[in-house]
């Protein structure tokens, strides 16, 4: 260890692993619907597809975690989005070619990527 | 950039979890996560003890935060299916304090057991792998060091550890501060910093848990101490009965070396310190300073006269600096939060938190970390639940072997250095016996000096032949055998010692007397007049009896009794013959109709 910017840098690259054990009220939460429904849909590797992308942005305040069966299995894969402060958006029909969107769009720049939502689609 | 998960498993690894099966559940979740092609999205990490041992094995599963208590491996493949495949919790295995109506789960904070709590100390138990630096390193770890380093003078480093009030949480709670500056004003060519992790306490493990959950704190406040006084060699010496925290603590180090933590040239300045683990072999007197050093020397661990004090000539009669874990465990919280955030918790003269080890008559058995000034009792019925089984409170004891015992009129008593003092019991390292209606106070004391007779090094004649009469007199009073003149003598005695021992050790060893007798005279006095014992724990003064009116005369006792003491005739009243009865109480749980009772 030579510096305290070493230190930083070991700190950022393992942050997130760690934050996601705090309690935080400040977090966004991406939730996959994974019930037999989300999964015979395709839920998995959109989920797959969300943690990639957040690993590869290195967002640090975001969790991505799975839920049950919300009750629309024909919309299935669901994927709801939690904002602080806003209100919940939900995606359906999701695809892995959806998710980079989202991510850039809503997570990042937040502004939700209306074609995709559960509006739209009905 | 790490992989992310989605979804973390943290199992405790602390020895009251691993003792309950935890590894093989750490290893169990593995095994179907691999199975189930789930490694990539969910990591188990094993973690350092979460406080409440008395529900082991604990897991919890992040980011929901939902606690399992009491997981065994046949739990594992449903906990799996559900909660991690599908995300609907396994609500019969959650702590059920944490779950609320509609099913939802309270944030462990608010739970009853943690409420009250204000972890510090374990700031990190619980929360991180404790084998791995990169997670310390992500809760703010090595921060501290690498300030100290390159900000501070030594001179702030130690003003900044006077600021905060800190005192030794070891027992005798001197300051931190001054200790370090009298370390760092001695002359001497080699300096070194030392930690005390030779826990002895009957019932306690404060120290094990941080070491266990949390090795990396006590190896970055030692290289600070060091920097602070000028020393660049450290020693922690760590009984070998704590094989868990030995090995953490040995990986930590190997770990703080590979990233230059440890060693020469740290954060590119000229600091440079290495780290040692030294065994001990469990004796309670190598918890003494000056015996500590003794035996990091490789000498008898047999205490010598002070002063000199180890500031000025310690290990290898060189200046030495010695703390015990959980203060060095507060350390760099308190350079990276700064001085006043640390003086505004506790009360005006006991700074900060302290780690208490509950046991005995209570629900909650585990750690817990108080703010100093918190009442015993909020600590007895808040945090620790209460008292098991409807019984009332008799008395808390604290400080172990060296303490004494704090009585049910005094449950109100702040918790802090100088009030535990004034009523003549001590902090002490942090064991806190918590005591019903059914323990013996004589008995308890007996207990506690059996120990230190055990235990006493034997160099002084004060400890080594005085504790030894004193546990005579304890016997001959258990046995019914004791008079009014014992009960003074007892006295006399226990203010010798307490006068004369070399060490502190044998200067305490008499305080579970002295407590008791202030508190629980009575109880004395009724095993020497009366020959009886009110708790009816002393067998000698214990008798059974059959009450005629109630016998029915089913001869069940008489068939039961191991040694053939009672007697009688079918459907009429039994008797216990008192000179054959070993006391064992086989015919009290026999009888189906009550009808035998202990005086």
């Amino acid at each position: 260890m030579k510096s305290l910017a070493e230190l930083q840098e070991i700190r950022n690259k393992v942050l997130n692993q760690v934050n996601l054990r705090k309690e935080r009220e400040d977090g966004v939460r991406i939730v996959v619907g994974m019930a037999t429904c989300g999964i015979a849909a395709g839920a998995r590797p959109v989920l797959n597809a969300f943690m990639a992308e957040v690993e590869k942005r290195n967002l640090v305040n975001v969790t991505v975690a799975q839920t049950g069966c919300i009750g629309m299995c024909r919309l299935e894969p669901i994927v709801e989005v939690y904002m602080p402060g806003e209100e919940k958006v939900t995606y359906v029909n999701m695809t892995e070619d959806k998710v980079a969107r989202i991510i850039t769009e809503h997570i990042i720049n937040q502004k939700p990527v209306a074609e995709f939502t559960i509006g739209a689609a009905e | 950039m790490s992989k992310v998960y989605r979804s973390h498993i943290l199992v405790c690894g602390g020895t009251g979890c691993s003792s309950s099966g935890s590894v093989k559940i750490q290893e169990e979740f593995e095994r179907q996560l691999k199975e189930k092609g789930l490694d990539n999205e969910v990591k188990v990490v094993p973690t350092g003890c979460f406080g409440l041992c008395a529900l082991g094995p604990i897991i919890i599963i992040y980011p929901e935060g939902a606690f399992y208590s009491m997981v065994q491996v046949s739990d594992i493949e449903e906990i799996v299916e559900e909660h991690i495949i599908k995300g609907r919790m396994v609500k019969r295995l959650l702590y059920e304090e944490t779950v609320e109506k509609e099913d939802n789960i309270k944030s462990l904070n608010e739970v009853d057991f943690y409420k009250k709590q204000l972890r510090i100390a374990l700031r990190n138990c619980g929360v991180i792998n404790p084998e791995d630096i990169e997670e310390y390193i992500a809760v703010d770890g090595y921060q501290a060091l690498g300030k100290v380093l390159t900000e501070m003078t030594p001179e702030q480093v130690i003003d900044i550890v006077k600021a905060s009030g800190l005192r030794g949480r070891g027992g005798a709670g001197f300051s931190t501060g001054m200790k370090w500056m009298f370390t760092a004003n001695a002359q001497g060519d080699q300096k070194y910093v030392a930690c005390n992790a030779d826990e002895g306490d009957p019932g306690a493990f404060m120290d094990r848990s941080i070491l266990e959950g949390d090795p990396h704190t006590i190896i970055e406040a030692m290289a600070i101490a060091a920097y602070a006084v000028g020393a660049n060699k450290g020693f922690i010496y760590i009984r070998a009965e704590y094989p868990i925290a030995v090995k953490r603590l040995q990986i930590a180090i190997d770990q703080a070396k590979k990233e230059g933590l440890l060693g020469d040239n740290i954060f590119g300045t000229d600091f440079c310190f290495d780290l040692e683990l030294r065994l001990g072999a469990g004796a309670f007197v190598c918890g003494e300073e000056t015996a500590l050093m003794n035996s990091i020397e490789g000498k008898r661990g047999e205490p010598r006269p002070r002063p000199p004090f180890p500031a000025v000539k310690g290990l290898f009669a060189k200046p030495t600096l010695l703390n015990n874990v959980e203060t060095y465990a507060n350390i760099p919280v308190i350079i990276n939060n700064g001085p006043e955030w640390f003086s505004a918790i506790g009360t005006e003269k006991s700074k900060g938190t302290k780690v208490f080890a509950l046991g005995g008559k209570i629900k909650h058995t585990g750690l817990v970390e108080v703010p100093m000034g918190t009442t015993l009792r909020e600590i007895i019925e808040e945090v620790g639940g209460g008292i098991p089984n409807g019984k009332k409170f008799k008395a808390a004891q604290t400080g172990g072997p060296s303490g004494g015992c704090i009585p049910a009129h005094l449950i109100d008593t702040p918790i802090d250095y100088d009030s535990l003092m004034s009523i003549g019991s001590m902090m002490g390292s942090g064991g806190l016996i918590v005591m019903d209606e059914d323990n013996c106070m004589v008995d308890i004391a007996k207990f506690f000096l059996e120990f230190t007779v055990d235990e006493s090094c034997g160099k002084c004649s004060p400890c080594r032949i005085g504790t030894k009469r004193l546990y005579e007199i304890l016997e001959k009073i258990t046995s019914g055998k004791g008079t009014l003149k014992d009960l003074e003598n007892l006295e006399d005695l226990c203010i010798s010692i307490k006068e004369s021992a070399l060490c502190g050790l044998g200067q305490t060893a008499p305080n579970p007397i002295l407590s008791t007798l202030r508190y629980f005279k009575d109880e004395y006095i009724a095993h020497v007049v009366d020959k009886k014992c009110p708790a009816g724990v002393c067998k000698a003064l214990l008798s059974y009896i059959i009450i005629a009116d109630k016998c029915k005369g089913c001869s069940a006792c008489s068939r039961k009794c191991p040694v053939g003491a009672i007697s009688g005739e079918i459907k009429k009243p039994y008797v216990i013959d008192q000179d054959k009865c070993i006391k064992c109480g086989v015919c009290m749980e026999t009888c189906k109709f009550d009808s035998i009772v202990v005086e």
